[in-house]
């Protein structure tokens, strides 16, 4: 008992001594990532996204004058591990936290970035993590109270449904999701005939899809993680579920596609962020991550990448590295691919945090994710 | 050996009281939560390790006492009050749920807790009007005690410490006294015990809701300290940690879980250089332990302390007998 | 009412496979005191043999034949001598804290090994569905089940029928008597974790088209299958069978008429009046407890 409180006391001391070492003409700027677990493929994509923004920018010198520093941590998706990486980094003073992309860990890491007055650049979509009153928190990609809308134009102009049923994975991400829909629906006099809720991780949807058909709805909205997704696509087809069958980024990802084995031919959505967008620089950046890490990139790698030169835009504008500084600068501005060509379209970001840009489209063709439409931003016509 | 023993707990106990001083908010975070995880492992030990029975239901009923805690205070109930409240709930229903679960074997209370376990998550879960369901509960506010905050990591160290040894200080004399060595007697054997006219269900049922009740007392310290709950925190696999906390520490022994607690909050940072193996060498140190010494790393010092004892000719020749 | 029926359909197909596994389960309970609470991980690990031979060049027959190989050699052979007898030694206890270490552990080796992604995993039966009274079924599940029933009548036939089979049970209901009559009881007990090893490889390789090679199948396969032998009774084989069905059953009926939130409760549920009600499974013998 004596020598372990010894050794274990040493330990500790030894490692906190550890973590002052830090080199001084470079920016610390921690990437606290699912590297393992049920998010290690949005982790993975996330880290090699951010790491190609961040190879680049240092070989010019870094940014200011000063090179990134970006070690990594895992979360093993789990959000009580989150929370503890946050804690640890926040004790060497970082510039900008980079990533959980788990909503759950976000939400439980953000109010301990938000109390440190550190800026949090993360890849969580749910609705909840812009409306907690946090300045200091900053998305990457749609929150769900802006992609649902965009779907739900969609299913009212382009399905033109009258009654929609909805499958959705009953997790935080799920969750919110499923909410933000159904506020949606409601707002468009669109009924929602059958709610049905399924667990992470489940393998059998024959209950589902007979719920589901049962319903008689005139489009089925889906809204699981990717295994799921295709297991749930399989046995839609299966069972004939022939109504349309519409998602959201994922439903329509490559990951699902490759494991539905076909079922997902014909599945439509919306997609937030692709590497099929026909726009010439998200395609030359497609081509530059599958040569660096060779695979193709999911949404998870966009975000991360323009999430780089987002940081990169901002400290720019305000001439030097204070978080404080950043946060107030970030809320409101535009980075357009004018001035920083590898922000590869057009974002804008509120008060909230929450990001505003074009989206699209999209239809599974013959195996492929195939863009059929490109969405504004929202409030240009 | 005695004198050895008492020396080495007052040289711990002051490493834990001005160690603290030296670290960062991290590692303050740290010790903070082995002292929380300690007080259940202690409670999981007396079910375990005392009493002989497996319970897999030890992180639901820190996640009860946990929401219990977090929705009481943020109703305006006084947090001392709240804590009381958290134990009261666990006990009870340890008692409910051991009543009927103890008519039957060993064995199969492992799989009732385990039910309930997954049980318990499903109502937090789904339970949004009450529980937050998947978004949990955040903004938990560390306790005031009559002016004095705990907001600052130091402060909430020193009273998890505190609460720890007070729980420690309780669980020693229980374990003392002659009720406490009727648990022993349960768990070497259970029909002799019986036959010697001990109302062997009683004593177990009691032994079970405290351990439960220990396991509430825990989530009522995690609530302030982690400020924020999400049902995920709660399932099988905090539970599964600390049964693997108490056997690697080693069950049926008083410090038992304070080593166990100790191993299980370090060692993700002795493992950082291979991030995400910590699982994989937890697991496989407690499968090579298990053969090597079923009583654990206590186990083990007391068997290389007695080797040590005895006189250089005995040694050779002497076999430790295990517990 | 051709819901129903789709239900049932479905609920048959994934009970068999929740049926085998329990069976293996409750073999090894009888006979040698061992709870396997690796069982999961067991039924998840075959199939990732069968796809790192495949890597290997191997057509999949053979792949699946070398990886009954392996599951023999390791998790029936291995696993009781390296694990099993030094830990019954001890007691039953520290043989549960022993497999539950083990399952942690197997789970995160394929994980860190292998992929923490979902593998795809190929068929044996050619992709297509059936239409049985308007319900449809996939040919796959109907293999499942098929491969299933002959393996549960074999297994009985075995246990029942043969010498020794017969001298397995024996050994399952009174080693000390068996031992006595000359029956070599430690090589029966050797087979029934053969037998449950066999067992464990053929679900996998049944179950991973549909549910994907992934190194987190174990958990809920590994809950099914105690709820399984439990609610059945784990001291018949034919009792782990029908709990196996019952429980495959029960999840899809109670998912589409009860809450879905809800859904992975009921058989926990049912699991718990089992055990206060009629502790030795609702087909199972009231077991004796030796002093």
């Amino acid at each position: 008992m004596l020598r372990h409180g010894l050794i274990a006391s040493a330990l500790v001391v030894g490692l906190g001594i550890i973590q002052q070492a830090k080199a001084q003409n470079s920016v610390y700027m921690p990437a606290i990532l699912e590297l393992s677990g049920t998010g290690a493929v949005s982790g993975t994509n996330f880290r090699d996204g951010m790491i190609l923004a961040v190879e680049e920018i240092n070989a010019k010198g870094g940014f200011l004058g000063k090179k990134i520093e970006m070690p990594l941590l895992d979360t093993q998706s789990e959000a009580g591990i989150a929370r503890l990486q946050v804690q640890k980094v926040l004790d060497n003073k970082p510039y900008v936290i980079l990533g959980p992309v788990f909503s759950g860990s976000v939400l439980t890491s953000m109010v301990l970035a938000q109390q440190a007055e550190i800026p949090q650049l993360v890849g969580g979509e749910a609705a909840a993590i812009t409306q907690r009153n946090n300045p200091y928190v900053f998305r990457t990609s749609f929150g769900q109270q802006f992609s649902m809308p965009k779907i739900a134009n969609y299913v009212r102009d382009g399905i033109k449904a009258k009654s929609v049923a909805l499958i959705w994975v009953n997790n935080d991400f799920g969750k919110g999701g499923r909410d933000n829909f159904t506020k949606e629906m409601n707002s468009r006099n669109i009924k929602i005939v059958a709610d049905v809720s399924t667990e992470a991780g489940q393998a059998d949807f024959s209950a589902d899809v007979v719920k589901v058909k049962a319903a008689n709805a005139d489009a089925v909205f889906v809204y699981l993680n990717e295994e799921e997704s295709a297991r749930f696509l399989r046995e839609a087809r299966k069972q004939g579920l022939n109504v349309p069958l519409i998602g959201e980024t994922t439903l329509l990802g490559q990951k699902v596609i490759d494991l539905a084995q076909g079922a997902a031919n014909g599945v439509k959505g919306h997609v937030g962020l692709t590497v099929d967008a026909p726009i010439p620089a998200v395609q030359q950046f497609a081509e530059r991550f599958k040569k660096r890490f060779n695979y193709v990139c999911d949404h998870n790698g966009i975000k991360g990448y323009t999430g780089i030169y987002f940081i990169k835009a901002v400290t720019e504008k305000i001439g030097k590295f204070d978080s404080k500084a950043f946060a107030e600068a970030a809320h409101g501005i535009t980075v357009s691919p004018k001035d920083e060509p590898n922000i590869l379209m057009e974002a804008t970001w509120d008060k909230n945090g929450d990001i505003n840009r074009e989206s699209f489209l999209g239809e599974v063709v013959d195996g492929k994710q195939k863009i059929v439409e490109v969405l504004p931003k929202l409030g240009v016509k | 050996m005695n004198r050895l023993a008492a020396a080495a707990i007052v040289v711990a106990t002051a490493f834990a009281i001005v160690v603290p001083f030296f670290l960062k908010p991290f590692g303050i975070y740290l010790l903070s939560l082995w002292a929380v995880l300690t007080i259940a492992a202690i409670g999981l030990n007396l079910t375990l390790g005392y009493a002989g029975q497996v319970s897999l239901a030890q992180g639901a009923f820190i996640g009860i006492g946990a929401y219990t805690t977090a929705l009481l205070t943020q109703a305006g109930v006084p947090y001392a009050l709240a804590f009381v409240a958290a134990g009261a709930l666990s006990f009870a229903i340890g008692w409910l749920l051991g009543y009927p679960a103890l008519r039957v074997q060993h064995h199969y209370l492992a799989f009732v807790t385990l039910a309930f376990t997954t049980l318990v998550f499903l109502v937090l879960r789904n339970e949004e009007w009450l529980t937050g369901g998947i978004y949990g509960i955040s903004g938990i506010m560390r306790p005031v005690f009559f002016g004095w905050s705990t907001a600052k990591p130091l402060d909430f160290y020193f009273l998890c410490l505190g609460v720890l040894i007070a729980l420690s200080l309780a669980t020693w004399w229980m374990v003392r006294s002659p009720w406490g060595r009727a648990f022993v007697a349960l768990r070497e054997n259970p029909v002799r015990a019986l036959s010697l006219g001990l109302d062997t269900r009683r004593y177990t049922l009691m032994v079970f809701a405290i351990g439960s009740s220990l396991g509430g007392l825990s989530g009522a310290l995690f609530a302030p300290l982690v400020q924020f709950l999400e049902p995920a925190s709660f399932g099988l696999n905090r539970s599964f940690d600390l049964l693997l906390m108490v056997i690697v520490g080693g069950s049926g022994y008083f410090f038992g879980p304070f080593v166990g607690a100790l191993v299980s909050v370090l060692l993700p940072e002795w493992t950082r250089i291979a991030e995400g193996y910590y699982l994989l060498v937890y697991a496989a140190l407690v499968m090579v332990l298990m053969p090597l010494c079923p009583a654990g790393v206590i186990g083990l010092l007391e068997r290389v302390l007695k080797a040590l004892n005895r006189r250089p000719g005995t040694a050779a020749s002497a076999r430790v007998v295990e517990q | 009412m051709v819901h129903f029926f789709q239900l049932l359909l479905s609920g048959l197909a994934t009970g068999a496979i929740y049926a085998l596994v329990a069976v293996g389960f409750s073999l090894l309970w009888q006979t040698s005191q061992t709870i396997n609470f690796a069982q999961g991980e067991f039924v998840m690990l075959p199939a990732f043999f069968v796809l790192m031979a495949m890597n290997a060049g191997a057509p999949l027959w053979l792949a699946c034949l070398i990886a009954i190989a392996l599951s023999i050699l390791l998790l029936g052979v291995v696993f009781k001598f390296v694990i099993v007898d030094p830990m019954l030694r001890h007691g039953v206890l520290p043989l549960v804290i022993s497999t539950i270490a083990l399952a942690l552990f197997m789970k995160e080796a394929v994980k860190d090994f292998y992929s923490s992604q979902a593998q795809p995993f190929p068929a044996l039966v050619a992709e297509g569905d059936v239409n049985l009274l308007g319900a449809v079924v996939s040919a796959q599940s109907l293999v499942v089940l098929a491969v299933a029933i002959v393996t549960v009548v074999g297994l009985n036939l075995l246990l029942n029928k043969t010498r020794l089979g017969r001298s397995m049970q024996a050994t399952a209901q009174n080693p000390t008597l068996a031992r006595i009559l000359g029956i070599p009881v430690r090589r029966m007990v050797l087979y029934t974790f053969l037998v449950n090893a066999v067992l464990v490889a053929i679900a996998s390789i049944l179950i991973s088209p549909i549910y994907l090679a992934k190194f987190t199948n174990g958990e809920t396969l590994g809950l099914a299958a105690f709820v399984a032998a439990i609610i059945g009774g784990f001291n018949q084989v034919r009792g782990a069978v029908l709990g196996g069905v019952i429980v495959g059953i029960l999840d899809n009926l109670s998912a589409a008429y009860l809450s879905s939130q809800y859904r992975a409760a009921f058989p926990l549920l049912i699991l718990i009046v089992v055990i206060l009600l009629r502790p030795q499974g609702l087909f199972g013998r009231a077991q004796e407890r030796t002093v």
